[in-house]
């Protein structure tokens, strides 16, 4: 019974430590970025670079610390779901804000 | 695909993994709502406010939030690494890993704390005559700064608790090689935490 075999869980995933320390300097590195981005006028830019950065390092978060690269299809179509969610709330906020 | 649990002797436990963590991950999602709506009133406050935003986040301290960004990251990787730790049974390691990143946690509300009572020992507290003195749009942003932040770390105490309860599972043996789903959620949190903070960290201290 391959479905039993599935509720038992567990298909290991066993990520290295090295591959976790590079994903970390990738975050730490964009961390620098993003500051030494700060400092710098950019004007109307500065908010799309830092969310930008912001949302790189979250990802990075996400499929690997997070494992979500290593689970089932699901969890990601889930996730993506709830992102999709929460920018269909800020957008129609921000519509319903500029027509009042 | 074979499963260490298929490989047991017939033990039959019912067990669900992908199901638990699947269970966790529809939390943080309602965890995402829950600081969504927040981070929704401070898109359009600063909409509303550009300018006194900008003065807002030059009164905050950078290179304290810096600190804390990296504490976060590297707490991070810790509780990560911690479950490479038990999958390979390095039941001691686990639980130095974990321990770390609770010892992170507290670095950074420690942190917190200081950038906190600095803001209150210069007038700057909700309702302080100080900052009401200040234009709507300051008000605003320390306002979002407070509630934010301070959600933020309770979060930060909620999941330094969680994981010293993970702790006592790994020493107990009950977090053992093949059975960490425990620890998969705890850290699943733990991220969640860290995700929250990368998105606050640029919005306060950076954008000006």
């Amino acid at each position: 019974m391959t479905e039993h075999e599935h509720q038992h869980g567990n298909e290991v995933h066993v990520v290295s430590y090295g591959r976790y320390v590079l994903i970390w300097l990738g975050l730490m590195g964009l961390t620098a970025a993003t500051v030494a981005l700060a400092g710098i006028d950019l004007g109307r830019w500065i908010v799309i670079t830092a969310l930008t950065i912001a949302s790189i390092k979250g990802l990075l978060v996400l499929n690997v610390f997070m494992h979500l690269k290593f689970e089932d299809r699901v969890f990601r179509i889930f996730a993506i779901l709830a992102g999709v969610i929460l920018l269909i709330f800020i957008s129609l906020v921000f519509f319903d804000y500029a027509f009042h | 695909m074979t499963t260490p649990a298929a490989a047991l002797p017939h033990e039959h436990i019912h067990r669900d993994d992908v199901g638990s963590r699947m269970g966790m991950w529809l939390f943080l999602f309602t965890e995402l709502i829950l600081f969504g709506g927040m981070f929704v009133a401070y898109a359009v406050y600063r909409f509303d406010h550009p300018a006194e935003f900008e003065l807002g986040a030059k009164e905050l301290d950078t290179l304290i939030g810096t600190i804390n960004t990296m504490v976060l990251l590297t707490s991070s990787l810790t509780v990560a690494m911690s479950i490479t730790a038990i999958q390979r049974g390095k039941k001691n390691v686990s639980l130095l890993l974990v321990g770390i990143t609770i010892l992170l946690a507290l670095v950074f509300l420690v942190n917190k704390y200081f950038e906190w009572h600095h803001k209150f020992e210069t007038g700057m507290y909700p309702q302080s005559p100080e900052l009401l003195n200040k234009p709507p749009g300051e008000i605003l942003y320390f306002g979002l700064y407070f509630v934010m932040t301070g959600l933020h770390a309770l979060h930060v105490i909620i999941g330094a608790i969680v994981l010293a309860v993970m702790m006592v599972f790994i020493h107990r043996s009950s977090i053992n090689k093949n059975s960490y789903v425990k620890l998969e959620a705890g850290a699943l949190y733990w991220h969640l935490v860290d995700i929250i903070w990368i998105f606050l960290f640029p919005l306060f201290y950076l954008i000006h």
